[in-house]
């Protein structure tokens, strides 16, 4: 679509003046070359911490403010894996995946479902109930005092000049990887079938004999397994405290509107634009948080492209 | 256009005498509904009756009778935008802040009154929101669109204060305490009444502004906007320009409590002032009493407000069988996100506006039955008529 590429040419040309600001006011190579690696890195978390709030409001229309609590509570059960069980922090993702799965099929069978009609301060309502919940929950059972996974085997390594934990590489590698599984999910099961068809007509899907309220169950279960994966691919950098989640929210709403709300393809270039906009602010405007610039562009790209970045003008 | 179709759909010519009937009803009814005095006889004694407080309460009591005024205007404040104008808010911490902010600047780095800073900050945050709404609404921004970008602007002030070196960044403002008491200061001895009466002055005079505004001819029109954004703009009214007015009134109401929190607890940083946990409060207040009714909010802040201090004082002097549950952080607000749920999932129109629902029900079936007393009746006795 020519209109598609211009918007992908402006972005990338956008990008580019950035990092040479960024590069004229740090006048050092390896720094950029540092924050861009760095800005790179990080936005695969973002996306894949994004992708289950986009998917979740593409389907249910509804905006899941407990996102980053499910990421803090995600992180937690990281670090009983390790802690009890002794596990290595990557073999946890085989049980934390499950576990927020069952979690999220429960919240949405439970609290949401029978919400699903009411006006959308009710919804919203349930879901700042929920994070409010759960993160004190967490205060409750594990204490203010922050903690940490260690990464067995992690180091630094060089990556054109900028020295990069291995941890990270490892946490965009897994993120892309499970970005493509839920895509490919989506696409080409009977599963995704009917969660798009969900998705793009609720009443019609239910004429033709899906279980819609199933869906939902499935759709909000998917949205909180992916805050899941995040957490445990994100545990050996991060640390973890009860409302470790709170970082996550906010930069996971920005992808989603980036990359256009229900756009799972878009959750991941937001996830990389959000990522290098915030490395790179932090090197032309270092005395200002560097989220700032974030929410200027999102303000910026709301008004002229509310559908999202990649998202159809209709 | 068939007959059932015009019953139940628009009506048609068919069903014109139909529905000039409903219509008359309908007018009938608002023509009541709009009798302004009634309102305002209302607040007048809702303030007498409030301004006794202080004389049965004291001591923490008092405490949060101060929050449930703050709850409560900035419930007003958010109720003015989302219920009465449909702009679905998640950022009124913004205007809290900056209402807040306006005020310490000007009592610690100018040495003003906090009136003036208020009343700054009021205009400040009613420029604020008209322009990003304008922007807004300029763009065509709807539903979840327009509810993130209020997020935006909110999280964006709040970030900008963090590094802005002339609003003390991350440490916020404490305002200098000053000997005795001054109402032109809008500062009294600890525990004083004072805080209470002025608060309660305050959120009077929102009030008052709120139902001058509902009921008003661009109060109607916003309205009628918020129910039919097409239908009224086809009707010739300019949607856009009713909309800002919203917005303006309800960013200054809001600003009014953050001015009023920062005089009663001497204390504000960017967090505190524009943190997400303000525009929650705002919107819980406002949701659990009932959305798009004047009271409302007010009755969101008499049950939100108290709750996490009641079951924190609970926690802290369980009886014998909960004692395990003594020294627990974290609980209270556990408890208090459990209540919030089990409140929004069990009366999604609030408490007013259920409240509300169920009485025009009732006399609706009474006007039916031909009598108001003989539903009272079945009523007391605890039979329903059913909805349809």
């Amino acid at each position: 679509m020519p209109e598609r590429a211009k918007v992908a040419l402006a972005t990338i040309g956008a990008i580019a003046a950035a990092a040479l600001a960024a590069w004229w006011s740090s006048g050092s190579s390896v720094v950029l070359t540092q924050a861009l690696v760095t800005g790179f890195l990080t936005g695969g978390i973002y996306s894949l911490v994004a992708m289950g709030l986009t998917l979740i409001y593409g389907v249910l229309h509804i905006i899941n403010f407990a996102n980053g609590a499910l990421v803090a509570l995600g992180l937690y059960l990281t670090l009983q894996c390790v802690g009890y069980l002794g596990i290595h922090p990557y073999v946890a993702l085989a049980l934390v995946m499950p576990a927020m799965f069952l979690f999220g099929a429960v919240v949405q069978a439970v609290l949401l479902n029978p919400v699903m009609r009411a006006p959308i301060q009710i919804q919203l309502l349930v879901t700042i109930g929920l994070a409010l919940a759960i993160e004190n929950g967490l205060l409750l059972v594990f204490g203010p005092n922050p903690k940490a996974v260690a990464l067995p085997g992690n180091r630094g390594i060089q990556v054109l000049g900028a020295t990069i934990e291995l941890s990270r590489v490892y946490a965009f590698v897994g993120a892309l990887a499970l970005v493509g599984v839920f895509a490919l999910l989506l696409q080409r099961t009977r599963m995704g079938t009917e969660i798009r068809a969900v998705a793009a007509n609720p009443e019609g899907a239910r004429l033709v004999g899906i279980n819609t309220k199933g869906i939902y169950v499935v759709t909000f279960a998917l949205g909180a397994t992916a805050a899941g994966a995040a957490a445990v691919l994100v545990s050996p950098f991060t640390t973890i405290e009860p409302t470790a989640g709170a970082m996550f929210n906010l930069t996971a709403f920005v992808v989603v509107v980036l990359g256009g709300m229900g756009n799972v393809p878009g959750a991941l270039v937001g996830g990389l634009v959000v990522g290098l906009t915030e490395q790179l602010a932090g090197l032309i405007m270092p005395s200002q948080s560097p989220l700032l610039a974030v929410f200027v562009v999102f303000i910026v790209v709301l008004f002229l492209r509310p559908r999202g970045v990649f998202g159809s003008s209709a | 256009m068939t007959a059932p179709g015009a019953v139940q759909g628009a009506p048609g010519p068919a069903s014109f005498g139909l529905a000039g009937a409903a219509g008359r009803e309908a007018i009938a009814r608002s023509g009541r509904r709009t009798w302004r005095f009634g309102d305002f006889a209302v607040l007048a004694a809702f303030l007498v009756v409030a301004a006794a407080a202080p004389f049965v309460v004291s001591g923490s009591q008092l405490a949060v009778a101060n929050r449930i005024l703050i709850f409560a205007i900035m419930g007003v404040g958010w109720n003015v935008m989302a219920g009465f104008g449909g702009m679905f808010s998640f950022g009124h911490a913004a205007y809290f802040g900056v209402g807040a902010y306006s005020t310490a600047y000007c009592v610690v780095v100018l040495g003003l009154a906090p009136w003036l800073g208020m009343a700054l900050g009021m205009a400040l945050a009613a420029l604020f929101g008209v322009g990003m709404s304008y922007l807004a609404l300029r763009y065509r921004l709807t539903g979840a669109y327009y509810t993130m970008s209020t997020f935006a602007f909110a999280e964006a002030l709040r970030l900008f204060t963090q590094g802005s070196e002339p609003l003390r960044r991350t440490v916020g403002f404490a305002v200098p305490v000053r000997q005795g008491s001054s109402l032109a200061h809008f500062q009294f001895p600890a525990g004083s009444p004072w805080y209470y009466w002025v608060g309660l002055g305050l959120l009077g005079l929102c009030l008052a502004a709120t139902i001058t505004f509902v009921r008003s001819r661009a109060g109607r029109f916003t309205q009628a906007a918020r129910d039919d954004e097409l239908a009224a703009a086809a009707c010739g009214i300019n949607v856009l320009r009713h909309k800002l007015w919203a917005v303006a009134l309800s960013a200054a109401v809001t600003s009014v409590a953050g001015g009023y929190y920062l005089q009663y607890y001497m204390f504000i940083d960017p967090q505190i002032a524009f943190g997400a946990q303000v525009s929650n409060d705002a919107i819980i207040t406002a949701v659990v009493g009932g959305t798009g009714t004047i009271w409302g909010p007010v009755i969101g802040a008499i049950v939100m407000a108290p709750l996490s201090d009641l079951v924190a004082g609970f926690l802290r002097h369980p009886p014998e069988s909960l004692a395990w549950l003594a020294g627990h952080g974290g609980l209270d607000i556990i408890v208090y996100a459990v209540i919030l749920i089990l409140v929004v999932m069990a009366l999604p129109k609030g408490i007013a506006g259920s409240w509300k629902a169920c009485r025009e029900r009732r006399s609706g079936n009474g006007a039916r039955m031909g009598g108001r007393l003989a539903t009272r009746l079945l009523s007391a006795l605890g039979r329903r008529n059913g909805d349809s």
